[in-house]
C-alpha cells in the first residue's frame, strides 16, 4: 500500500461522507427543479448541504453558489465580479502566487480591456496588505489574493487584505480551498465578498465546489440557462456531490475540540517531515517557516529534477508531487517560486508532501527514508551539464 | 513510447514476459518540445500532445506504470540546435540519429536508471543485439525493409549492454497483428514519417526562428562556376536535392555541394553528384575500436538506401576515408555513413564537407 503525500493535490472521500452521498445516487434521483417528490427530496439535500457550508463559514445559505469545483468558483468570482465592477473601472489587484484557476482567469481579462496588478510576494510567498493598499485606484474592480498557496503552503495576511478593501469600499475575493480543511474560513473575520471552496480537498467528493457571495455584490453570471443558484450558475446541480460537499465541511467541523488536535497532529507530522527532509543536503524549505498550512512541507533540491523525484518516490511506493500539476511533464519551473525569488533552475527541484488524516508517524519515518534514498541515486547519476 | 505502434507494442511484448519473468516495465513518453502552434497537433508526430494520450493508453491497457520526461533542454540543445546548425553549415541534419546518440540512449537511459531504478531502456526499434564473443553486437533486424540500425549505430558497448530491442525479429505486419491482438489503440496508427519538431516538414522557419537565418538570395553555379540561377539563400538546400532549384539544363539538375561562407549552391548532372569516395568524422564503433587500419566493410550512406562494398582506411582515432566499389548517390555532409559486417552494425560517422 502506498503511502500517500499529496494531500493538497486531493484527499480521499471520507465513508462517512460517501455513506451520505450514496442514497442520492441510488434513490432519489429528482432534479431539484422538479415540482414533485422526487425533485423536492433532492432539493432538501441541496438545501441542507446550502445551509451546512454557510453556517461553518458564516454566510447565509443563500450567499453559497455551489460550482463544479474550485476552478469554476474561481472563474466565476474573478470574471463576474470584474464584469460587474467594469463601469467602475477596469482594473484588477491581484498576487504573482495564486492558482492558475484566478491568474488564467486574469489572463483573459487582460485581453478584454481589464488592466491586472500583480502583487509581489515576499521570499517565503507573502502578500503584503500596504501593498494591496497602494496598488487600489479608483478603478479597482475586484482585488482577489489566496488565503493559503496550493504549491508552498503559505498562509496569506486574509484579514488585513480583506480590512483594506473595505476601507476602500473595493471586493475582494480569496480562492480559501487549501486551507477549508484546517479552518472554517469565515467570511466576516476576512472581510471577504466573495470566496471559493471546494470538497475534494477536504474528504469531499471531486467535482463539486462553492462559491461564496455576500448578498448584494453584483456578479455577472458566467453559464447561462435556467435559473439555478439563484440565477448565478445555470445548470442541474451535482446533487450527490453537493450533499457530500455538506456532509464533508460538517464533519470536519462538527467538533472544534477534534479539529483542533488533528490540526496539531498533522502540523507535527509536517515539522517532522521538514526535519527530515532538511537534515538532507541540499535540500531547502520553501514557503513561510510557521505561517503555513498544517498539512504542507515543500522544498526545492539541487541537483534533481522534480518530476524525476517524484516518480522515483512512486516507484518505492511514496505518492508525492512537484507542488503544481504536471501531468504533461512541462518543465516550466512554478510560478510561485519563481515569484518568491527562487532562480529557476533551482526552481526544478520542487518536492511537495502534504500529509492528512491517514498519514501516520510511521508513514513519515518510512517516507522519509525513500526520500534519502531517492535523491542519493538520483544525484549520484545527476545528468552532466549540456555544453552550450 | 513515443505513442506510436511499434514503441506499444514493444512494451505489451515486454510486459507480456514480465509476467514470467518478474522483470519490471516502466513505460515512459519523453516530452521532447513545449506545445507547438496550433494547427501542427493533427499532422502525425510522434511528440504531440495526442501521442502522449495514446502512450498512456497502452500503458493502462497492458498494465505497466506510465511517466512523462521531460527532456525539452536537452532536445533542444543537441536536437533542434544542432539539425538548424548543420543546414547553416551547409550539411544535412540527421535528427534521429542525434535523438538517439544524446536523448534515447544517453539522457533517458541515465535519468531511468536513476529516477525508475531501471537496468536497461527498451524502444520499438527494429535492430537485433546479440552477445557473442565478449562483445555486443548490433545486428540488422529481421525486417530489412524496416531495419533502424542506420540510426543506433552510435551505440557503444555500454550502451548496447543495456538496451532492448523487442521487436528486432518481427515484421511490421506482425507488429501490427500483435497491437490488434492486445487490442492496442494505437495498432492502425499510420507511420509517422516527418521530424517530429518541424511543424508540417517546413524546416526554413525553424532556421529564422532559432537562429535569425532569414535566407539571402545568392547564385546557383555549375562545377565550373557559370552562374544558372539565384537561390533563396544556401541553407535552404541539401545535397542531393533536386526540386526548387529553378534551374533547366535540359536535364535533371541536383545540389551537389552548399557553400556557406559564399553562399552558393554548386549543382550538377545526375552522374556528376554521384561519388566513389568521401572522408567521415566522428567516427565511432560499436565494439569501441576500428577493426583495423585499413579495412573491408560495406556502407549505407541514408536510410534505406542498399549498403555498398567499401574500402575503409583509418586516418585518426574518429576520422576514416571511405572508398566504394562502385558510386554512391550524393553522399550529403552531415548525414551518417554506416558501416556493416555483413549483417552487423559495426559503427560509422557523419560524412564530412569536401575539402
Amino acid at each position: 500500500m502506498a503511502i500517500y503525500l499529496d494531500h493538497a493535490a486531493t484527499t480521499p472521500l471520507h465513508t462517512d461522507v460517501l455513506d451520505a452521498m450514496l442514497p442520492y445516487l441510488r434513490e432519489h434521483h429528482g432534479n431539484p427543479s422538479s415540482i414533485h417528490a422526487s425533485g423536492r427530496r433532492a432539493r432538501q439535500g441541496v438545501d441542507e448541504a446550502r445551509e451546512q457550508i454557510a453556517a461553518l463559514i458564516g454566510a447565509k445559505p443563500r450567499e453559497i453558489v455551489f460550482t463544479s469545483g474550485g476552478t469554476e468558483a474561481n472563474n466565476l468570482a474573478v470574471k463576474g465580479i470584474a464584469w460587474a465592477g467594469s463601469a467602475r473601472g477596469r482594473q484588477i489587484v491581484t498576487s504573482a502566487v495564486e492558482h492558475k484557476g484566478v491568474l488564467n482567469a486574469c489572463s483573459i481579462l487582460e485581453r478584454r480591456g481589464f488592466q491586472v496588478t500583480y502583487l509581489p510576494v515576499d521570499r517565503y510567498g507573502r502578500v503584503d496588505p500596504a501593498g494591496v493598499e497602494a496598488a487600489i485606484t479608483p478603478h479597482t474592480a475586484l482585488v482577489t489574493v489566496m488565503a493559503a498557496n496550493n504549491e508552498v503552503g503559505t498562509l496569506q495576511p486574509v484579514a488585513e487584505i480583506g480590512a483594506v478593501c473595505r476601507a476602500a469600499r473595493v471586493p475582494f475575493h480569496t480562492d480559501a480551498i487549501q486551507n477549508a480543511s484546517f479552518v472554517s474560513p469565515n467570511v466576516d473575520a476576512w472581510q471577504t465578498t466573495a470566496m471559493s471552496l471546494c470538497a475534494h480537498k477536504a474528504y469531499g467528493p471531486k467535482g463539486v465546489g462553492a462559491l461564496y457571495v455576500r448578498h448584494g455584490a453584483p456578479m455577472v453570471p458566467q453559464q447561462q440557462g435556467g435559473s439555478q443558484e439563484r440565477q448565478r450558475r445555470a445548470g442541474t446541480e451535482d446533487v450527490a456531490g453537493i450533499v457530500g460537499f455538506g456532509a464533508a465541511m460538517r464533519r470536519l467541523y462538527a467538533d472544534d475540540g477534534r479539529r483542533a488536535t488533528e490540526n496539531e497532529r498533522q502540523a507535527s507530522l509536517r515539522d517532522r517531515l521538514i526535519a527530515g527532509a532538511t537534515s538532507l543536503p541540499d535540500i531547502e524549505l520553501t514557503g513561510h517557516p510557521t505561517e503555513r498550512l498544517p498539512n504542507s512541507a515543500s522544498f526545492v533540491l539541487d541537483g534533481v529534477t522534480g518530476g524525476d523525484l517524484v516518480a522515483a518516490l512512486d516507484l518505492e511506493g511514496v505518492e508525492a508531487s512537484t507542488g503544481s500539476a504536471c501531468t504533461t511533464g512541462s518543465a516550466e519551473p512554478s510560478h510561485v517560486l519563481l515569484a518568491m525569488g527562487t532562480a529557476a533552475e533551482r526552481a526544478r527541484g520542487s518536492l511537495r508532501l502534504t500529509v492528512g488524516e491517514g498519514t501516520s508517524v510511521t508513514d513519515v519515518d518510512r517516507a522519509l527514508d525513500v526520500l534519502e534514498a531517492c535523491v542519493t541515486r538520483l544525484r549520484a547519476t545527476a545528468p552532466q551539464p549540456v555544453p552550450a | 513510447m513515443s505513442g506510436g505502434v511499434d514503441s506499444s507494442v514493444a512494451a505489451a511484448l515486454l510486459a507480456r514476459e514480465a509476467t514470467t519473468t518478474g522483470e519490471e516495465v516502466i513505460g515512459v513518453w519523453m516530452r521532447t518540445h513545449g506545445d507547438l502552434p496550433e494547427g501542427y497537433e493533427q499532422s502525425r508526430s510522434c511528440c504531440s500532445p495526442d501521442a502522449a494520450d495514446d502512450a498512456r493508453r497502452v500503458a493502462q491497457i497492458i498494465g505497466v506504470p506510465f511517466f512523462v520526461l521531460n527532456v525539452e533542454r536537452e532536445f533542444g540543445t543537441r536536437v533542434i540546435d544542432a539539425f538548424v546548425d548543420a543546414y547553416l553549415d551547409g550539411a544535412t541534419p540527421n535528427p534521429c540519429q542525434a535523438c538517439n546518440q544524446y536523448i534515447k540512449f544517453d539522457e533517458l537511459l541515465r535519468r531511468g536508471l536513476a529516477a525508475y531504478g531501471a537496468d536497461a531502456v527498451a524502444t520499438g526499434h527494429y535492430a537485433r543485439l546479440e552477445h557473442r564473443d565478449g562483445r555486443w553486437r548490433l545486428l540488422r533486424a529481421a525486417d530489412a525493409d524496416k531495419d533502424q540500425t542506420y540510426f543506433l549505430w552510435v551505440l557503444d558497448q555500454e550502451q548496447l549492454a543495456r538496451t532492448r530491442f523487442p521487436l528486432g525479429d518481427l515484421t511490421k505486419p506482425e507488429v501490427r497483428a500483435i497491437a490488434a491482438d492486445f487490442m492496442l489503440p494505437t495498432a492502425q496508427k499510420p507511420e509517422s514519417q516527418e521530424i517530429c519538431f518541424v511543424p508540417l516538414g517546413d524546416y526554413r522557419a525553424l532556421l529564422e526562428e532559432r537562429r535569425g537565418y532569414a535566407g539571402e538570395p545568392g547564385p546557383i553555379v555549375d562545377a565550373e562556376g557559370t552562374e544558372l540561377g539565384t537561390h533563396t539563400g544556401y541553407a535552404h538546400y541539401t545535397v542531393g536535392q533536386r526540386h526548387g532549384l529553378g534551374v533547366a539544363l535540359g536535364e535533371a539538375v541536383y545540389v551537389r555541394e552548399v557553400q556557406p561562407r559564399t553562399n552558393t549552391v554548386v549543382v550538377g548532372r545526375r552522374h556528376e553528384v554521384a561519388q566513389r569516395s568521401f572522408a567521415v568524422d566522428g567516427g565511432r564503433f560499436t565494439g569501441g575500436g576500428a577493426p583495423g587500419e585499413r579495412f573491408t566493410a560495406s556502407v549505407r550512406i541514408r536510410h534505406r538506401a542498399p549498403d555498398v562494398a567499401c574500402e575503409v582506411t583509418m586516418i585518426g582515432r574518429d576520422r576514416f576515408v571511405v572508398e566504394t566499389a562502385e558510386p554512391v548517390w550524393a553522399p550529403a555532409p552531415g548525414q551518417g555513413a554506416v558501416l556493416y559486417d555483413a549483417e552487423e552494425c559495426i559503427g560509422g560517422g557523419r560524412i564530412a564537407r569536401p575539402a
